[in-house]
């Protein structure tokens, strides 16, 4: 713990009501919208949301590089950053947890194997589904459809991300030497196979809706799959995002050997959905 | 945005800024935390007001007031107004009043985000209530939401989903600054061993909160892909499991009863010792214990399940787990009472509260134990015994937890002291009022009447009337308190700064009023 002489405390904050109201429109235009309303409202709540992280960040860019922020503000900030990646992390765990509980009970239930109801079940309501993973259900929703194969694609994107993970190490040793020239260079690499990473993944789905039959709708497999690998890719744009900020930073002189906390955060956060996608290789395409 | 840095050179000993806008621009600690609690207190008149509904309907047998979906909609935004908009918001707004008084620090350690987190609350339920205003009505399949009934809910289902994301940003962030400001924003010396029950408990809460808000922000996503999307989690037909819902809901829902009795516990431990002048018994226990308590939250979800159809290792597993709560709660009630044990009480309004939490929570914590041995469950499962037990826990626990404590700090929060025969009365009202509407529950619930149901037969009928009687008398009584707080924030006797002669921390070694900047420079007490 530091042991401070002075406080760092700012007094005014004009852009949190701006995000509450943004997060406002985004969600009741969301809403409306799935009830067949317009996108407009979503749209205004999307843009003012980002005009205001644009702001908000801005600002606290800005102090940080006046030098307003002591060692105690940036404990702050790094055990912030750390408990919202635990907080990540458990949201996965929720769709990972679905995922783990409809193959091993669930489907095993449905197709009659279990004690208690699950023979009378199957005989009853489900008579003839056998369990194998992956499935549709015992009424094929969806249609035929054929799995996503963990080879070439996956494979791919496993070694796209776990080389941006290099680079990133490469930026980050970098900069703890002081040498901000290199570390662009590397984060750009990072961005780049990130980058790179998502359009994969929208090549995956394009395959998966055209060819295979493999949607939303197929069942439990398609619901797992695509809401596990569109949550990380979407988590995987987000951490992009983030790293081509901080190399636009880079760029502009900010950070030094010392001083690169937004660095290392969003490092952290890279490395996290890089461990997330390791669980999703295994647990949703290769198992 | 202006910014300043604490304690430099350049003096920074301005109070508020002037205007309203103050309220919203505010990044003061104190400020934050009186928007929190006035927040809740006028939610809890709106989740009153739809309780009343619901027990001037259950007056009589029969159906008279309100049509049955309405009913519905009234049990369960009750439910989600009291949870997430009374209980939930206050102790974060006591959180912020208090833990940085007390650790010595001079504001929560990331106060900008620290508004966001209040001003989300008004946004996120202006969201939720407007549900009640929209074709088809509020949701109406209970708070717990379960597949499949809520999905064949109305069309604002989508509005409810999206604020309860809203609200669980606004939990996350505000549990991530608790973290944050315990760990980092102490006074210089001051070891966590050395730190006030009231924080321990937070912090603990805090991590329960960081823990389940994004399971709970997963399952209800998986609702809404359920609904709009396609997809089918909980539907049988494409492999899923409604039952899923509920094991992925209840791994959030255990954890987050803990998040509204775990803070009180803290309270109470600050309250007992002061007004019977002795040291807290049993300090490290007491911490032990929370700890323990959240960690069997996280083993214990399927308790809430038993007659769902669970393998039976499962429904031994979880009866077991669920009954070893009982010994750590146990070591806290014990110690509380082991505080009082020949101290020299005195009985002001706090310290009633604090007993009469004390008695009445341990009630519910027994009607708990009941509930938690699998084979009678099947008996009790959602009938109005289960009522009787939640809100003996929740009532004369959660809430007068934070009615103690408002009474116990509002003197270092004015500067005044309150009318304390008037507390004293709303005292006396509230817990009358109180058994006579809930005791009841349990005996109508043992016979039989189930929940959630604006019917029932006809020999329920005695024991329902006088828990109405019980429910409008516990409501209007709550005008009492409104009137105390106005009352000694406009005035009143001046308030000493230790304000209780029995009184120990950092938060009473302040004026009262507590200044609008404390500790800008760190206490010298624990260096």
């Amino acid at each position: 713990m530091s042991s401070p002489s002075s406080y760092y405390i700012p007094h005014e904050a004009k852009w949190p009501i701006v995000g509450s109201i943004a997060l406002f429109a985004f969600f009741a235009g969301f809403a409306s919208l799935l009830n067949g309303g317009g996108w407009v409202i979503m749209a205004f709540g999307a843009a003012l949301l980002v005009y205001m992280m644009i702001r908000w960040f801005g600002d606290v860019i800005a102090e940080s590089e006046n030098g307003q922020y002591s060692a105690q503000v940036d404990v702050s900030f790094r055990m912030s950053m750390m408990w919202f990646i635990f907080s990540e992390v458990m949201f996965f765990g929720a769709f990972f947890g679905a995922l783990f509980y409809a193959r091993t009970f669930s489907g095993p239930w449905l197709s009659g194997i279990g004690e208690g109801g699950a023979a009378a079940t199957n005989a009853v309501l489900w008579s003839g589904f056998d369990y194998v993973w992956p499935h549709n259900g015992p009424e094929q929703l969806g249609g035929a459809y054929e799995k996503m194969h963990w080879f070439p694609l996956p494979v791919l994107n496993t070694l796209i991300l776990l080389t941006s993970g290099v680079t990133c190490t490469i930026a980050h040793h970098a900069i703890k030497e002081g040498n901000r020239e290199k570390m662009v260079k590397w984060l750009l690499a990072t961005c780049a196979l990130g980058f790179f990473f998502v359009f994969m993944q929208g090549v995956e789905y394009y395959e998966a809706y055209a060819h295979l039959n493999l949607k939303m709708n197929t069942g439990i497999y398609g619901s797992t799959f695509f809401m596990l690998t569109g949550f990380h890719g979407f988590h995987v744009c987000m951490g992009a995002i983030i790293l081509l900020i901080v190399m636009f930073r880079g760029m502009r002189k900010h950070f030094s050997a010392t001083n690169h906390f937004a660095f290392e955060a969003a490092a952290w956060y890279w490395h996290f959905v890089d461990v997330v996608w390791l669980g999703l290789f295994i647990f949703v395409y290769i198992l | 945005m202006s910014t300043a840095a604490a304690g430099h050179h350049e003096h920074d000993d301005h109070g508020p800024a002037k205007g309203w806008t103050r309220w919203l621009y505010t990044t003061n600690h104190k400020d934050i935390g009186t928007l929190y609690l006035l927040f809740a207190l006028v939610m809890f008149f709106i989740g009153g007001g739809m309780a009343l509904i619901i027990r001037a309907e259950l007056f009589q047998p029969g159906l008279q007031l309100v049509d049955p979906l309405f009913f519905n909609s009234m049990t369960t935004m009750h439910a989600l107004v009291m949870i997430f908009g009374v209980v939930m918001p206050a102790f974060v707004g006591l959180a912020n009043w208090m833990i940085p008084m007390m650790i010595g620090g001079p504001d929560m350690a990331l106060p900008r985000m620290n508004n966001w987190s209040f001003w989300i609350m008004p946004f996120a339920f202006l969201l939720l209530l407007s549900t009640l205003f929209m074709e088809g009505g509020g949701p109406a399949g209970g708070w717990t939401l379960y597949a499949p009934l809520s999905l064949q809910g109305p069309d604002s289902f989508a509005f409810v989903i999206f604020s309860i994301h809203f609200m669980g940003i606004s939990s996350v962030m505000g549990s991530i600054n608790i973290v944050a400001t315990i760990f980092n924003m102490r006074a210089p010396g001051m070891s966590l061993m050395q730190m006030p029950l009231f924080v321990w408990t937070w912090l603990i809460t805090a991590y329960l909160l960081i823990a389940v808000i994004p399971v709970l922000a997963g399952a209800v996503t998986m609702l809404l892909t359920d609904r709009f999307f396609g997809t089918s989690f909980f539907n049988a037909a494409g492999g899923g499991d409604p039952v899923m819902y509920q094991h992925i809901f209840w791994f959030f829902g255990h954890p987050e009863v803990y998040i509204l009795i775990l803070p009180a516990f803290g309270i109470i431990s600050s309250i007992i010792p002061t007004f019977a002048r002795k040291p807290l018994f049993g300090y490290a226990s007491m911490v032990y214990a929370t700890a323990s308590i959240a960690f069997l939250s996280f083993i214990v979800w399927a308790h809430h399940m038993f007659t769902v159809g669970m393998p039976l290792a499962g429904e031994m597993f979880f009866m077991f787990a669920t009954m070893m709560i009982s010994v750590p709660t146990g070591v806290k009630v014990f110690n509380w009472v082991a505080t009082m044990w020949r101290g020299s009480m005195t009985f002001e309004t706090p310290m009633l509260f604090a007993i009469g939490f004390l008695v009445m929570f341990t009630i519910g914590g027994l009607s708990g134990l009941m509930l938690a041995i699998t084979p009678a469950d099947i008996q009790y499962h959602d009938t109005y015994f289960v009522v009787a037990h939640f809100h003996y826990v929740l009532v004369p626990g959660a809430i007068y937890s934070i009615m103690a404590a408002t009474y116990y700090w509002l003197p270092k929060w004015t500067g005044n002291m309150y009318d304390e025969k008037w507390g004293k009365i709303h005292f006396w009202v509230s817990t009358v009022f109180l058994n006579v509407l809930f005791f009841p529950m349990h005996f109508v619930g043992l016979a039989g009447m189930p929940r959630r149901i604006p019917d029932y037969n006809l020999q329920f009928a005695d024991w329902n009337a006088i828990a109405t009687i019980g429910a409008f008398g516990f409501g209007f009584s709550q005008l009492i308190f409104v009137y105390v707080i106005f009352k000694c924030i406009k005035g009143g006797a001046k308030a000493t700064d230790e304000v209780w002669d029995g009184a120990e921390g950092l938060e009473w070694t302040v004026p009262s009023p507590a200044p609008y900047h404390t500790f800008e420079k760190p206490p010298a007490q624990y260096s």
